[in-house]
């Protein structure tokens, strides 16, 4: 395991996310550190996914200023995101044509796309089905291609939207154990989840968020450990985990 | 109905002996309407393409204004290029009117909009779908645009026979920017409205039946390919 140099790669200063007058995120604080591995958590509309947009520049908070990324170091250039989705979206290409896709769409020079993309299929378990095409694949191996087009962009964050929300146990462990080898890697870890139980096997860290705003934010062991909650946390974990005094 | 079972007889005869008049009719049909619909994809995909990703003061009156020119009439597209194309008009210059060239004019008028249109809100239900992960890959909008559609291929490829249906189905434009004369700007559908007012209904009623065939022909090819992708059938609907 790669042990990555302790930075801080985005910082978000009492960030706020409003769609029209709705708003779907007020008066977030958080740093992301280089080597985290990040479980947001909380109720359905409780910010989790805007939170997730955010840090991977798919929203703009509403006051700029409040979001800024830091350059890597000792690397000097800006942190590489990726990102995987719950339902995770497939050109109408075969599995081979959707990672080179992502490659192209990157900027990677074509000499390298073939190389990169044979490795992150092998790495999935999906090279022998290069040629079939994506959208055929069961869901596991939808999910499965998806870490795969994220892992050929080399990211430094990966940034997961519930990516196990819709798979089956079997399915769920094997997107689990690429997350894992993911983190091993380095890769920052970013990932929205509805199972605590997932939050605790892959998590450094968990924040807890309810009605948009960041609740708690602390390390995985603190969270689960239930001390010195606040009192929206720890219902939510009472709710979550009903064999808890 | 005799004089409809012996148009359709005497046609049948004309088809089976491949007379050269009717065949050289349909050739410039297909050429004009097909060539007219290469230039419509062009510029009614991009345009649609564009306009499903483009935000911009007056947007929705564009959109608005593409949705009314679905309706577009083609005799007011045929008064309109033969106004620009006839001697006195500001392209009466190229000497075109009168040609097949002006036809084209006329039926790629006639097609961008409905391209446009449609392909607009194909682009639109697909990013509903993919456009965030699209980006997330590092597409600009108008690449996540242009992916859509490369992604919803068969929908374009329905959208472009829908085009493709139109303008050789047309009538009004061809016959004022063409003229319909003998060999050289006569199609299927200036035959037809010419031979039916002669009463020479064979004729008429073969190129009828050669004009359903073409589409029939189309649509069987798109589904065939349809089939043979695995695309799910509702692309076609």
């Amino acid at each position: 395991m790669k042990a990555p140099v302790r930075q801080t790669l985005i910082s978000l200063h009492d960030a706020a996310v409003s769609f029209g007058d709705t708003p779907a995120l007020r008066g977030v604080t958080l740093n992301l550190q280089r080597g985290d591995r990040l479980m947001l958590v909380g109720a359905n509309g409780s910010g989790k996914t805007t939170l997730i947009r955010l840090l991977h520049g798919l929203l703009r908070p509403d006051v700029a200023a409040s979001l800024q990324t830091h350059a890597l170091v000792p690397e000097g250039r800006a942190p590489r995101g990726a990102m995987v989705f719950q339902r995770p979206f497939l050109v109408s290409l075969s599995v081979r044509w959707n990672v080179l896709l992502g490659l192209w769409l990157r900027g990677v020079p074509a000499a390298e796309r073939e190389v990169r993309c044979q490795q992150a299929l092998q790495r999935v378990g999906l090279a022998s089905l290069a040629g079939r095409r994506a959208r055929e694949l069961s869901g596991g191996q939808q999910q499965r291609l998806a870490l795969a087009r994220a892992w050929a962009l080399q990211p430094d964050i990966l940034f997961l939207d519930e990516p196990t929300a819709s798979l089956d146990p079997g399915a769920r462990r094997e997107v689990e154990a690429l997350v894992q080898d993911f983190a091993a890697d380095g890769v920052t870890l970013v990932m929205s989840t509805h199972n605590l139980g997932q939050a605790k096997r892959l998590g450094s860290r968990v924040a807890y968020l309810e009605a948009g705003t960041l609740v708690v934010d602390r390390t995985a062991e603190g969270f689960f450990s239930g001390e010195d909650l606040p009192d929206p946390a720890r219902q939510f974990l009472k709710g979550e985990l009903p064999w808890r005094t | 109905m005799n004089d409809l079972a012996q148009g359709l007889s005497s046609a049948a005869r004309l088809l089976q002996g491949a007379d050269t008049e009717l065949w050289s009719v349909v050739a410039l049909s297909l050429h004009v309407s097909g060539t007219a619909c290469l230039i419509g994809a062009a510029i009614g995909l991009t345009a649609g393409a564009w306009l499903a990703i483009a935000r911009f003061p007056g947007h929705a009156l564009v959109v608005g204004v593409l949705n009314t020119l679905l309706a577009l009439p083609s005799v007011v597209v045929g008064l309109v290029v033969y106004l620009l194309l006839s001697r006195a008009g500001p392209l009466g210059s190229l000497g075109i009117l009168f040609t097949p060239a002006a036809m084209v004019i006329a039926q790629s008028i006639l097609v961008v909009p409905l391209v446009a249109a449609l392909a607009r809100r194909l682009v639109l239900l697909a990013l509903a779908e993919g456009g965030d992960q699209l980006r997330s890959l590092g597409a600009g909008p108008f690449t996540t645009a242009l992916l859509l559609l490369l992604h919803e291929r068969f929908g374009v490829l329905t959208v472009l026979l829908t085009a493709f249906g139109r303008a050789i189905a047309e009538v009004g434009a061809v016959m004022i920017v063409g003229g319909n004369i003998d060999g050289v700007t006569r199609v299927m559908t200036t035959t037809i409205a010419l031979e039916t007012s002669k009463g020479d209904l064979p004729l008429a009623l073969a190129l009828g039946v050669v004009l359903l065939a073409v589409v029939a022909l189309l649509n069987a090819v798109i589904a065939m390919l349809q089939w043979r992708s695995g695309a799910p059938r509702e692309a076609l609907a």
